[in-house]
């Protein structure tokens, strides 16, 4: 029994230090020599374009369910006009980015986990290192590329959806003027908080790409190990997303304090 | 000249090439024989660079591989080519795609420069229509059978002309007619490209066919290696199995073994 508790540390340990070197070497490789632009190109196209659609609908449900419950929650004490400014700051600082996050690992990390880990175990992975190219150059730089441009213009574009969203409800159910809604946003949103909101979308972007693309390269035992290899990728990267994202909140605010601080003085 | 010394690679405690030794002559065939899962995939592995052993050598034209790192690696590896046990084909590409996936992504090995797209289809076509699949293009791996899926793999192999040909077990799972025709492609690829063929298969009819030297793998060594006439008089209860079914393999069971 210990000797087992013992192994899997042993092995939780050395497979955080394969990831680490996997992610030194994506960034080596990727900031020496760019992919090939059809490769990127589609890349983009996978990830941006086609989670349009679900990060449109994630987002702007989350906006209309948080505006609601927030006028539920606070017309009855007069504060019902705070609504769009907390809609809007929990879409920005926290939704925005890990919704999108959870969205994209569904639709796109499972698949590209499945899709190299497929490749792994049909030897096909084998077949490109046969052929003196770099699986890491052709297969992990596009994807990494792709996840940073992307994710971050789709965590922005849930959190318009979200904000919409919120307005309308707003608006038109439960008949909150226009500019009670949004007057407010430009007094409370810093630019503090839209970086924040990019700075964890940029991290999770990393997360998702790596630990997926690294879980496929890992994957072993056919069929079944790709299956496997896709729900231990989604499942290590919520963790993942929502552990960095409690660290960045922590670490970015009190960042933020002690500049804010500093400037007064 | 490929050079292994003292080879040794385990899996959970279980040696697969245990310090293993072996010489490869430049233009020359070797048959590697063995049986299933003694390791023979693996030593092509390791040969091409694809596996890192735990201790030993592989060097390559006097460059010893296993102590490179991509992207030296792939330097010397630009020069070798392999056929997988099941074709590996890139299942999102066609086999145009799949035939020209090395000159798309490196220089010619001969020219030292990327080919122009016309000139990277005309070596595409040429390599099909060496294994008869010019008509066969646009299809995908999906829609081929078996055979013609090695056959496009070899086709992807030879495209770029590689000085090192690794075969891994090449006829296995195909009918006899299409394991002869890929036994006689190899040989004209040989033929053709002058280059260092490897072939690992349990195969003994298609070893028999090919081979300049041919060795058996054996606990993870190679117990034997010779020119086919004398390696077939070797004294051993495995090549005398092999030379049985090679030469007085019974047409229909004896009277005696239908009673069995």
């Amino acid at each position: 029994m210990l000797a087992l508790v013992k192994n899997s540390f042993i092995n939780s340990f050395a497979g955080i230090g394969e990831y680490i070197s996997l992610i030194k070497d994506v960034f080596l490789i990727t900031f020496k020599k760019l992919p090939k632009w059809s490769l990127l190109r589609d890349q983009l196209f996978n990830i941006g374009v086609m989670s349009l659609g679900v990060v449109a609908i994630t987002g702007m449900s989350t906006g209309i369910v948080l505006a609601a419950q927030a006028i539920y929650q606070l017309s009855s004490k007069g504060l019902s006009s705070i609504t769009g400014v907390m809609v809007a700051k929990a879409m920005i600082t926290e939704l925005g980015p890990v919704l999108t996050a959870f969205m994209v690992t569904g639709r796109v990390g499972a698949a590209m986990c499945a899709e190299i880990g497929t490749m792994k175990v049909t030897e096909q992975i084998d077949a490109i290192k046969s052929m003196a190219v770099n699986p890491y150059q052709y297969l992990i730089a596009p994807r990494f590329i792709a996840g940073i441009v992307m994710i971050p213009l789709l965590t922005t574009f849930s959190i318009f959806m979200g904000i919409i969203g919120g307005y309308f409800i707003s608006a038109y159910y439960f008949h909150l003027s226009q500019t009670a809604y949004f007057s407010l946003m430009p007094l409370h949103i810093s630019s503090f908080d839209i970086l924040s909101g990019l700075i964890k979308a940029i991290c999770f972007s990393i997360l998702l790409v790596t630990i997926s693309c690294y879980k496929g390269l890992k994957t072993k035992g056919g069929a079944e190990g790709v299956g496997r290899a896709t729900t231990n990728s989604v499942v290590i990267t919520y963790v993942s997303i929502l552990i960095t994202d409690f660290f960045l909140t922590l670490g970015l605010n009190s960042l933020y304090m002690k500049m804010k601080f500093d400037w007064l003085l | 000249m490929i050079e292994i010394k003292n080879l040794y690679k385990s899996y959970n405690g279980n040696p697969v090439l245990n310090n293993m030794n072996l010489t490869i002559n430049r233009n020359e065939i070797l048959v590697i024989l063995g049986r299933s899962g003694v390791g023979k995939s693996v030593l092509l592995k390791h040969i091409i660079g694809i596996e890192q052993p735990d201790s030993g050598s592989v060097f390559i034209n006097n460059v010893n591989i296993t102590t490179l790192k991509a992207p030296k690696i792939y330097e010397v590896v630009q020069n070798m080519g392999m056929l997988f046990q099941n074709a590996a084909l890139f299942d999102s590409m066609n086999i145009e795609q799949n035939t020209g996936f090395y000159l798309s992504h490196n220089k010619d090995p001969l020219t030292k420069k990327f080919l122009t797209k016309e000139e990277k289809k005309e070596r595409v076509v040429s390599a099909l229509k060496m294994v008869d699949l010019e008509n066969d293009l646009k299809k995908m791996p999906s829609d081929l059978s078996g055979g013609m899926k090695k056959r496009a793999a070899l086709a992807r192999m030879i495209a770029y002309r590689p000085d090192i040909l690794l075969y891994d077990e090449p006829t296995t799972g195909l009918d006899p007619i299409t394991s002869q025709h890929i036994n006689e492609l190899i040989v004209k690829i040989q033929n053709e490209l002058r280059g260092t063929s490897i072939i690992v298969t349990h195969d003994i009819h298609s070893a028999w066919f090919i081979a300049d030297r041919l060795a058996l793998h054996r606990d993870g060594r190679i117990a034997f290696i010779d020119t086919p006439n004398n390696f077939i008089e070797i004294d051993d209860p495995e090549i005398a199995y092999l030379k049985k079914s090679l030469t007085c393999y019974p047409r229909g069971r004896t009277e005696g073994e239908k009673n069995v």
